[in-house]
């Protein structure tokens, strides 16, 4: 009913810019100086077989708005065209490096989830000294770029002490686990601080509603009230972080791999950006939008799940 | 409608009001500005003198924080490196803040189709994280500071043009403006004259917030050798030349730009943070 | 200490509460009580005290508070108690009924969740029980048990405050205590939330203490008035009495700024000047500054509670009781 047809709307909002998006994407090729074939051989041996490839590939010989589409119509089923610098297809090249990425984000995801809540909920809750401490560690957590935790870590953890291996992606789940312990938690920091922080003052202002007063005095346990009054009602908040969240974590790959040398989507994207391969960043960019829309779509169908004032309608999800 | 200052959520609220941090970032962006303002005339050497005999020396007299790989001085790199690292930075935020006070103003102010269509493109561009859209820049027009700094001007632009939009929407209900208008104050002129010096505090708050993630961001860009030229002395870059040394056990010429990096961000964040609460609680 | 054989549902003696950053106490010797099913109305301005007094029978007093006196609850200390005996105490012996139901319900959870949350998270009753007692408390109010399954959003602010009364029930308490029930309420739904808690109270035969600033409701459903200003009691008695024969000149000037049907045309008499500022130390009578009555005597020695003649449960904080004769509207 009014539920699908908001979703429905919001699917095709998403669409639209997703759309919008791929324009952007595409049409980045065309800031380039000189003409487009020139730009995506710089470099590389212009023979001619390379030469009538990449017109065929980009139809460069035909109208932008053909080219667009028959570009797009290739990228819906799933072919990014091919890479000029590996000389294969950019799919394949990200099948391959696709996993270890998802487990380094995985991995990150659920220490800052794990982590941050944890922290946010202490300092709403305990206060005092225990807030100071949060407050000003998490001051340095978001003040602390993923690339320049990776360094410090891995000086520390890897070289130093030789806990972990300093570099590389591993073999085998286990190995791969313990390769990708140190990059999941420099991957992590920024965001654990963030989280805590909107988790904090999300609880802080629950604290403060006259409805914890009155579970309080009806003798619920004060345990309860945190979890059921004031944890539970600050959820919508932490949720909406959740597409910035996973952006941050995709786009932060890039720093992370190439500080650990890890080869995974992050790494390709550092690697096809200073090899002018732009058929391969291409595809990354727009994976990297695409997922921060769909998690984003996720959250926004969520919300009225989590929140019954927003299905409701009495409360905007924008809010 | 209420203004509220579009902050990253992570800096949502925090209370920095009482704690000691504050004086000491104060002191710090200000120790920072001076070094990159005086450090052409302050350095104890070239920054670029190669002595590859003397590599990764630990500190002396004559090195007060050791040489690099290449047997560059650090003081002098960090002190210069400064010049570039708060640059870079500074553009993005002038930048962003014109633009964004422009076309927010210009949004709310015309309303109608051009407020939609602007409202859609911040849309599109908040899709794209400050750091993607620098990178897909950096991919067609090569390295270099400029292009960087255009492309995170650009995805800095919507957080500047939201927060000026709903400020001008909250301000042109207020009775002054009409007052004006039936006095035959053009448009343009009650935005500049009147508007404009109303809602420049909140703006300018958020924009020094904004210069943090921009120091983040370009200083991630030169870590990947993507920003700016080799050998232009820049806190990320000596990360990224220093990060061979910490694998071989020489950290020290790698961990005092992330030092720095850091201490730097830190303090940008707690005092835009600070004058952010100030201007917040002085509109109430 | 207490001289009748069962403990009145609520004793309050001597309560002294001191806020940090005040120059006085926002409670001042506040002496109180409210015996086994009997209604009692606190009736004062907003800033008087009467919520505070109201909340300390549940031991919620603002943190930081020093507090002197006792509040006793069926002859127990409720400032002495444990945090487990506190928690008791709140369940099953006293409940409030708070002023705002939109504020006072979480919006997140439903209502039946509200309603059950207190007897089954402190395990006093299993979940069926607390559901099927749920389900028969929303009929008693005149709510279907349907609305066990809406979230408070879903319903209207009348509704909501039978919610509340439902609730305050749940635990089935000697004591309730209704802190300004209506004022968030139209007057219609007032009306009916008031006759539903006098049918109540009578059913369930718990003692009531009704926190307002509407003299005319106290009028109509208590048995006893106090009458509060500035942290102290200024009077109390019979209901019937007090409005009859005001012995404060603080109640009369109270019930000549009431507008009345039966005068019409007569011009309300405002009470000139405010309530004294809680950063000031307070000599004498705090109403001095305002009274028509005043004296030399007020301004420098507080007033002792004096008995009416002949009606000893009629007493008033005033030096000059007795030159107040007469009725109220001639005041």
């Amino acid at each position: 009913m009014s539920f699908l047809r908001f979703a429905a709307r919001r699917v095709a909002e998403m669409a639209a810019t997703l759309l919008a998006a791929s324009f952007v994407v595409f049409g980045a090729l065309y800031l380039a100086p000189g003409n487009p074939a020139g730009f995506l051989l710089a470099g590389r041996s212009a023979s001619p077989d390379a030469l009538a490839a990449i017109n065929a590939q980009y139809h460069l010989d035909e109208p932008f708005a053909v080219r667009y589409l028959s570009w797009l119509g290739d990228v819906v089923q799933g072919d990014f065209g091919r890479s000029l610098t590996y000389r294969t297809d950019v799919s394949r090249l990200l099948a391959d490096r696709l996993p270890t990425t998802l487990l380094l984000i995985g991995m990150a995801l659920v220490v800052v989830v794990v982590v941050g809540l944890l922290l946010g909920r202490l300092s709403a809750v305990r206060g005092g000294a225990t807030d100071t401490a949060v407050l000003v560690g998490t001051a340095f957590a978001v003040g602390t770029p993923s690339f320049v935790a990776a360094v410090l870590l891995q000086g520390v953890f890897a070289v130093q002490l030789g806990w972990f291996p300093s570099s590389g992606a591993g073999d085998g789940l286990l190995d791969e686990v313990r390769h990708l312990t140190l990059p999941a938690i420099a991957l992590a920091l920024y965001l654990i601080g963030m989280l805590a922080r909107v988790t904090r003052s999300a609880m802080l202002e629950a604290l403060d509603s006259e409805h914890v007063t009155v579970a309080r005095s009806r003798g619920v346990p004060e345990r309860q009230v945190i979890r059921r009054h004031v944890f539970r009602n600050s959820l919508g908040t932490v949720l909406t972080t959740g597409g910035l969240i996973v952006s941050t974590l995709l786009v932060c790959t890039v720093l992370v791999e190439t500080a650990f040398s890890i080869g995974g989507v992050g790494q390709l994207l550092e690697l096809s950006t200073s090899t002018k391969d732009f058929p391969t960043v291409q595809a990354i960019s727009l994976i990297i939008v695409a997922l921060f829309m769909s998690v984003n779509l996720v959250v926004d169908l969520l919300l009225p799940l989590v929140d019954p004032r927003i299905a409701l309608g009495t409360r905007s999800s924008s809010a | 409608m209420t203004a509220v200052l579009t902050r990253r959520p992570g800096l949502a609220r925090l209370r920095t009001a009482r704690s000691p941090l504050h004086p000491l970032c104060l002191g710090l962006v200000g120790l920072v500005t001076a070094a990159a303002l005086l450090a052409p005339w302050i350095v104890p050497h070239d920054p670029n003198a190669v002595d590859l005999g003397n590599a990764l020396a630990g500190p002396s007299a004559a090195h007060p924080l050791g040489v690099d790989a290449a047997g560059r001085d650090t003081l002098s790199r960090l002190l210069l490196g400064a010049r570039t690292s708060l640059l870079g930075p500074l553009g993005v935020v002038l930048f962003s803040t014109l633009a964004g006070l422009a076309i927010g103003m210009a949004a709310a102010w015309r309303g109608g189709w051009l407020d939609s269509v602007l409202s859609r493109s911040t849309e599109l561009v908040f899709a794209f994280p400050g750091m993607l859209l620098a990178i897909l820049v950096v991919s067609v027009h090569g390295e270099g500071l400029l292009a960087p700094v255009i492309a995170l001007s650009l995805a800095y632009l919507p957080y500047v043009s939201r927060l000026t939009r709903s400020l001008v929407l909250a301000e042109r209900a207020r009775p002054y403006v009409s007052a004006y208008r039936v006095q035959g104050h053009s448009a343009p002129q009650i935005c500049l004259r009147h508007v404009l010096p109303n809602i420049a505090p909140v703006v300018l708050a958020q924009s020094a917030i904004n210069f943090g993630y921009a120091l983040m961001d370009l200083a991630g860009l030169s870590f990947l050798g993507l920003g700016v030229p080799a050998l232009t002395p820049d806190w990320g870059r000596m990360v990224f030349d220093g990060q061979t040394a910490v694998q071989h056990g020489y950290p020290l010429s790698a961990v005092l730009p992330c030092v720095f990096i850091v201490l730097t961000v830190v303090a940008f964040n707690v005092v835009g943070e600070r004058w952010a609460d100030r201007v917040a609680r002085r509109d109430r | 200490m207490t001289p009748t054989r069962t403990p009145h549902a609520l004793d309050v003696q001597g309560l002294r509460v001191t806020l940090p950053g005040t120059a006085r106490p926002v409670l001042d010797g506040v002496d109180l009580h409210v015996a086994a099913g009997e209604t009692v109305a606190l009736v004062g301005e907003s800033g008087s005290g009467k919520s505070l007094t109201s909340r300390g029978a549940l031991g919620l007093l603002p943190p930081g508070a020093t507090v002197a006196g006792r509040i006793r609850v069926r002859g127990h200390d409720v400032l002495a108690m444990k945090p487990e005996q506190l928690r008791a105490l709140r369940t099953d012996t006293v409940a409030m009924i708070f002023q705002d139901p939109r504020a006072a319900l979480n919006p997140m959870r439903r209502i039946g969740d509200f309603l059950v949350e207190s007897v089954t998270l402190t395990r006093t009753m299993n979940r069926a029980d607390a559901t099927a007692r749920a389900g028969e408390l929303l009929q008693a109010v005149g709510l279907d048990a349907s609305a066990l399954r809406a979230y408070p959003g879903q319903v209207s602010g009348g509704m909501l405050q039978r919610v509340m009364i439902a609730a305050a029930l749940m635990g089935d308490p000697e004591l309730l205590l209704a802190d300004e029930p209506t004022t968030a309420l139209d007057v219609t739904t007032q009306a009916e939330v008031v006759a539903l808690l006098a049918e109540l109270r009578a059913r369930f035969r718990t003692g009531l203490l009704f926190v307002t600033h509407d003299l005319d409701l106290a009028a109509a459903i208590s048995d006893r008035v106090y009458v509060m200003y500035a942290g102290r009691i200024a009077e109390s008695g019979p209901a019937e009495a007090l409005f009859a024969r005001p012995r404060h000149p603080y109640t009369a000037a109270l019930l000549a700024s009431t507008p009345r049907l039966e005068a019409p045309g007569g011009r309300l008499a405002a009470i000139g000047g405010h309530p004294p500022d809680l950063r000031r130390e307070l000599t004498g009578c705090p109403f001095a500054a305002r009274c028509p009555l005043a004296t030399e005597l007020c301004e420098r020695q507080a007033p002792e509670q004096r008995t009416a003649p002949g009606l000893p449960d009629h007493r008033a904080a005033c030096h000059h009781t007795d030159r107040l004769e007469g009725s109220p509207v001639d005041a």
